[in-house]
């Protein structure tokens, strides 16, 4: 404010900032930054800070040297930036250890096309945490919007492309159904979004194994199957076509539209949100309705893909869409992250898994790796939000 | 003077707790007051019943010459009346301009507008004119407020505050966790504000801010006014005396 320059404190012993009218030691005429490394959060919004002046251990070129590097790759890919190169960096090795079979467009495709599913959901994964909640029901209400679509199509006699398009129809909105579910119980009900969608991630697996009595639904139009199950357009699988429009469209309006910029103000500080004038309920009720819409999309696609409604094969896809986009720098408290990291974060498990069996290592280390990655994804978040909130 | 906002009597009850037993307070064109208290004296209960957070259960509040108890703090806000709270309410992850256009985002003209794409430079371009406007120095308004020192951060809650009030800005403790420098600035933005022809309404603790910066003082105890003083022609002593019950003002009420 002084509009000079600051000087830096780093107090090591940590603590948590003094609360209410503690006042900060005195810089000489400038500004005294408390840099608190050890310390607990700073209270929301508030910014009080540790009366670093006193207990400044190191000279003030630790904070003037770092600011404008971290404005420049903020710049760039923003929470991202270290896990697009730690995915190029695996991708680099995959590329030196077996080039002929790995660094192919073929096989890139591969990869995509087992990804597809995940971004889908991802996409959905990367708002509602943005907003500082979570989906647990993502792999089940895939499932369930495939088995209500299922018998639908069925019911309409089980081919042709009226029944196709039905089909997804139903299954959208059999997801997008499963989210206001949730929407509600979290907005309404208060239930913290954990347990509401821990809830509904166990009612419609149980309901989608009510419906068909626990056997697989296999009957599917072959419309479905032969143009979004593994038809292309262009040389490219509709799946990876219509995830990475998904990506796109959501990428767009996470980045550059109000309903974006308020999805990040209600994960940065709801109450703000509120006293702004923003309509905290109704946003969060769409955003989870989204996350369902295209768990139920992500449904569909799935039954064309494999030709059946998979009952059993989803029952991990939550952590694995979560894992995603936690990977991807979206922070689990909301108010930071892109849909760019999303697919990046989708992709560093899906690259692991083809690389590992094309060099010829067991494909289990993938799950190892990943749970790695994971917890360095979210160690490097906590230092972003510590070194912030020192500042 | 002519009084921009008057209560007069307003009384509010929680439960068996009664927070304000017919409180008055006044501000005019142009004025910074001070509203001054002891802790439960009923400052923020005041404010919060001007804001339209609470409804008064007694008494009457005039804005500009028309009743305004009970409105809805939107209703409020759209008579040019805003209030930068204790905490701010900004979204720390969110850089200067969002959060000066938090809930209020301009839209881009034409079809993407018709999308919801947000006027980012536009918005980016007004918040840069607000804050030379207001003289506040933000080292990188693209940053997250996070990153922004406190006296910074409340800089950035009054610039919001000024932006959306064309009349009446109230100020709840404004320089309560910053250091000398950093009040130092926040007072001469309230100076600025007033300057521009706004009004302010300053709830403070601190003496010396209060004299440093207000041009009237109000004074509540236990629910009541109990002191109208003109700044130039007090000091602490009396204004001390008032808040304690040391003294009182016979014609306060």
């Amino acid at each position: 404010m002084s509009g000079s320059r600051e000087a830096t404190g780093l107090n090591h012993d940590g603590g948590q900032a003094p609360n209410g009218g503690a006042r900060k030691a005195e810089g000489g005429s400038r500004e005294a930054t408390g840099l608190n490394h050890d310390g607990g959060q700073a209270p929301n919004g508030g910014a009080r800070k540790a009366p670093g002046g006193l207990l400044a251990k190191a000279g003030p070129a630790a904070g003037a040297e770092e600011a404008p590097k971290v404005r420049r790759r903020r710049a760039l890919l923003g929470s991202a930036t270290d896990i697009t190169a730690i995915l190029l960096v695996i991708v680099a090795l995959f590329a030196i250890l077996d080039f002929d079979a790995f660094f192919t467009t073929a096989n890139f495709t591969n990869v995509l096309i087992s990804a597809s599913l995940l971004i889908v959901m991802g996409v959905g994964a990367t708002f509602v945490l943005i907003t500082g909640g979570v989906d647990l029901s993502v792999g089940s209400v895939l499932v369930f919007s495939g088995v209500a679509a299922g018998e639908v199509m069925k019911a309409m006699g089980g081919q042709g492309w009226g029944a196709a398009l039905v089909g997804i129809a139903v299954s959208m909105a059999a997801g997008a159904a499963w989210g206001v579910v949730n929407g509600l119980v979290v907005t309404k009900l208060r239930v913290p979004p954990l347990i509401a969608t821990l809830g509904s991630f166990g009612a419609a697996q149980g309901l989608a194994q009510v419906i068909t009595n626990g056997n697989d639904l296999k009957d599917i139009p072959y419309e479905l199957v032969d143009n979004l199950g593994v038809g292309r357009v262009a040389g490219v699988p509709w799946l990876v076509v219509v995830a990475l429009a998904v990506a796109l469209v959501g990428g767009l309006v996470l980045g550059v539209t109000r309903y974006g910029r308020r999805t990040y103000a209600i994960g940065s500080n709801a109450e703000a949100a509120r006293r702004a004038g923003i309509s905290v309920d109704r946003h969060l009720i769409s955003v989870y309705t989204m996350a369902g819409l295209l768990a139920g999309l992500a449904g569909i696609m799935s039954y064309a893909q494999f030709g059946s409604t998979t009952l059993s094969g989803h029952a991990t896809d939550n952590l694995a869409v979560i894992a995603a986009v936690v990977i991807g720098g979206t922070s689990l408290f909301g108010g930071v992250g892109t849909m760019f990291g999303t697919l990046v974060g989708t992709m560093i498990p899906a690259v692991l898994a083809n690389g590992l069996v094309i060099v010829g290592l067991n494909s289990f280390w993938r799950d190892f790796a990943v749970g790695v990655v994971l917890v360095a994804a979210v160690y490097l978040d906590q230092l972003r939000r510590r070194a912030r909130t020192a500042r | 003077m002519t009084a921009l906002l008057e209560a007069r009597g307003v009384t509010k009850r929680f439960g068996a707790v009664e927070a304000l037993r017919g409180a008055s307070f006044a501000v005019g064109e142009g004025e910074v007051v001070a509203l001054m208290g002891d802790n439960g004296a009923g400052k923020s209960t005041l404010i919060k019943t001007i804001c339209g957070v609470y409804a008064p259960d007694a008494g009457e509040i005039r804005f500009a010459g028309s009743s305004i108890a009970g409105l809805s703090p939107s209703a409020v806000h759209g008579l040019g009346i805003e209030t930068v709270y204790q905490d701010l309410a900004l979204a720390p992850d969110l850089d200067t301009a969002a959060n000066l256009f938090l809930g209020r985002e301009l839209l881009a003209a034409g079809l993407l507008g018709r999308f919801g794409v947000l006027a980012k430079k536009r918005m980016a371009a007004r918040a840069v004119q607000v804050l030379t406007d207001l003289k506040v120095a933000i080292k990188d308004p693209t940053a997250p407020v996070a990153t922004l020192s406190g006296g910074q951060q409340q800089s950035v809650a009054v610039a919001r505050a000024v932006t959306w009030a064309d009349r009446l800005v109230i100020m709840d403790e404004p320089t309560a966790a910053l250091g000398v420098p950093q009040t130092r600035a926040v007072l001469d933005l309230i100076r600025r504000v007033r300057d521009s022809g706004r009004s302010v309404v300053l709830i403070s603790h601190s003496l010396p801010d209060v004299m440093a910066v207000s041009d009237r003082i109000e004074v509540l105890r236990l629910g009541r006014r109990v002191a109208r003083l003109v700044t130039r022609e007090t000091d602490e002593a009396q204004i001390v005396g008032a808040m304690t019950g040391a003294w009182t003002q016979e014609d306060a009420e």
